[in-house]
């Protein structure tokens, strides 16, 4: 049911894991649907130098984190504003239908940590 | 890998050699409609004959009283269906569980919406339904009474003889989704009290794609598809003998073997559950711990979800299932699990191995190997384990 990219990605995860002192730190989901992302971000002059997750999900869910944060790395914040779900999706080869909205998750965890580092800087977008 | 461990039989089983054996024959020498006059009709009805007389046995109950269908779905639906519209002139309510099969649920569902009202008792922690309750539920409209043998999730077998008492007491039909239970549990449907029971033959070692129902004499139920005299009329549709011969031969082989098949079972079983709860932290066993199914084990491991657990597993050549509601494609968790009072999250994170015939002890020290190594690394992915350890109440 899973292209092999996802498989690939599922079973090894890029990224994985957390950033001391993150830039910025984004969380979506609840436990309560089964679905729980964190992004962690390391920003230098509004590029991302680094990004890590942590991921509460399924498969696809686990499989989404991973490629959106490799979309995303050496990206400049206003880049990373603009990754749709259909991105990631797309790059992970297509998802089932059921599993679109963990592209969906991941397209709102890479936002709220860009969105929480804004905050700290006291900027809005 | 190389591997390769089935312990998914309560989804369904292989079909046994010597099943097959038996029907091969049925596909192409005895061809025969059984609903023929000729010889080659008269040779196909005595293997027809034969399964249900085997089939009857085994339940103890008349060859007259068994309805082939096509399997437990089909077998629940009828029961259900055919004793409510029969039966309205005498009341609308019918009483079954919170943890039926969705050939119950659904179907039970379909009725409420064509006027019928129906009670789901709620169950306890460990999915066992209050005989209490259900004396309490029963109003003197009440026409049925549908309870589930053994729950195909979480293996816990109900108290079927008090349920069947109660209800033949008080002149209720009595239904039982025994489709989990039969070859894994004696059944005596005389001894039982039951009216109607539902099988399934790819449960037992037998083929896919055909069941029986077993309706006891007197049952006032309307006939499920009309069109021919098949099945005394109430099931038209020329027969699948080949399946039905299949049908008769497991359930036969299933009887004889039930006591060294559960004692093996039991003793896999109860070690596997034994040793992952030793072996995981934040990990519980879900369902009775020993008024349960032979083959069943069904766990909750916190922190982490249920499809990237079954997926895991397959890589490593293990299959399983789970209540997750990734594997139904629904966002909620299975309505057992729920049911016995297990929050979302922790449902989530929920496995079922069922072990059968096919089973070695190897198989099992596979898993005991496996199965924490794969709940640990996916415990390192996940957001939860850092945040929550210390787990929670359920665990």
């Amino acid at each position: 049911m899973y292209s092999e990219q996802v498989m690939d990605h599922f079973i090894n995860p890029r990224n994985v894991g957390e950033i001391e002192n993150a830039d910025g730190v984004g969380q979506v989901g609840n436990a309560k649907c089964g679905d729980i992302m964190k992004v962690y971000l390391k920003i230098e002059n509004d590029i991302i130098v680094d990004a890590k997750f942590k991921t509460f999900g399924c498969g696809a869910a686990i499989a989404t984190s991973s490629m959106s944060t490799e979309l995303i790395k050496g990206k400049s914040i206003h880049e990373a504003l603009k990754l749709t779900n259909k991105a990631v999706a797309e790059a992970l080869g297509g998802l089932p239908p059921v599993k679109m909205h963990c592209s969906v998750l991941a397209e709102d965890a890479v936002k709220a940590a860009i969105e929480d580092y804004l905050k700290k800087q006291g900027r809005t977008e | 890998m190389g591997q390769k461990v089935y312990m998914d039989h309560a989804a369904t089983t292989y079909t046994k050699p010597e099943v097959l054996e038996e029907m091969l024959p049925y596909f192409t020498e005895v061809f025969g409609n059984p609903s023929s006059v000729h010889g080659f009709g008269r040779q196909a009805r005595r293997a027809l004959d034969h399964a249900r007389e085997r089939t009857a046995k085994a339940l103890n109950a008349q060859p007259s009283e068994i309805f082939f269908t096509a399997g437990g779905s089909e077998s629940d639906n009828w029961a259900i269906k055919g004793t409510a519209l029969a039966n309205r002139d005498k009341g609308n309510h019918i009483i079954t569980t919170s943890i039926e099969h969705h050939a119950v649920f659904d179907t039970c569902k379909f009725l409420e919406k064509n006027g019928f009202e129906v009670t789901y008792l709620p169950v306890d922690e460990y999915g066992m339904v209050s005989v209490e309750k259900l004396k309490e539920a029963i109003t003197d409209r009440t026409i049925l009474i549908s309870v589930m043998f053994a729950n195909n999730e979480i293996g816990t077998i109900q108290p079927i003889e008090e349920i069947g008492r109660i209800a033949r007491e008080r002149k209720i039909y009595f239904h039982t989704d025994a489709v989990q239970a039969v070859g894994n549990i004696p059944i005596d449907v005389e001894k039982l009290n039951i009216d109607m029971l539902s099988l399934s033959a790819h449960k037992f070692y037998g083929p896919k794609g055909v069941g029986a129902l077993y309706i006891k004499r007197g049952v006032k139920i309307l006939p499920y598809i009309h069109g021919g005299a098949q099945e005394r009329n109430r099931r038209a549709g020329t027969e699948n003998l080949p399946g039905i011969v299949g049908l008769g031969k497991a359930i036969e082989l299933a009887v004889e073997n039930m006591a060294a098949h559960n004692e093996r079972l039991t003793a896999m079983r109860d070690r596997l559950i034994r040793e992952i709860l030793s072996r995981v932290e934040y990990s519980r066993l879900n369902g009775h711990p020993t008024k349960r199914l032979p083959g069943n084990v069904n766990f909750s491991f916190e922190f982490i979800e249920g499809e990237a657990l079954l997926l895991s597993l397959d890589l490593k050549g293990i299959a399983g299932s789970s209540g997750s509601a990734c594997t139904s494609g629904s966002l909620d968790p299975s309505h057992v699990l729920l049911a016995i009072g297990l929050p979302h999250e922790i449902a989530h994170g929920s496995l079922r191995l069922t072990l059968g015939d096919g089973n070695t002890d190897e198989d099992v020290d596979y898993v005991i190997e496996v199965l924490p190594e794969i709940v640990a690394r996916l415990r390192e992915m996940s957001p939860l384990f850092a945040q929550n350890k210390g787990g929670s109440e359920f665990v």
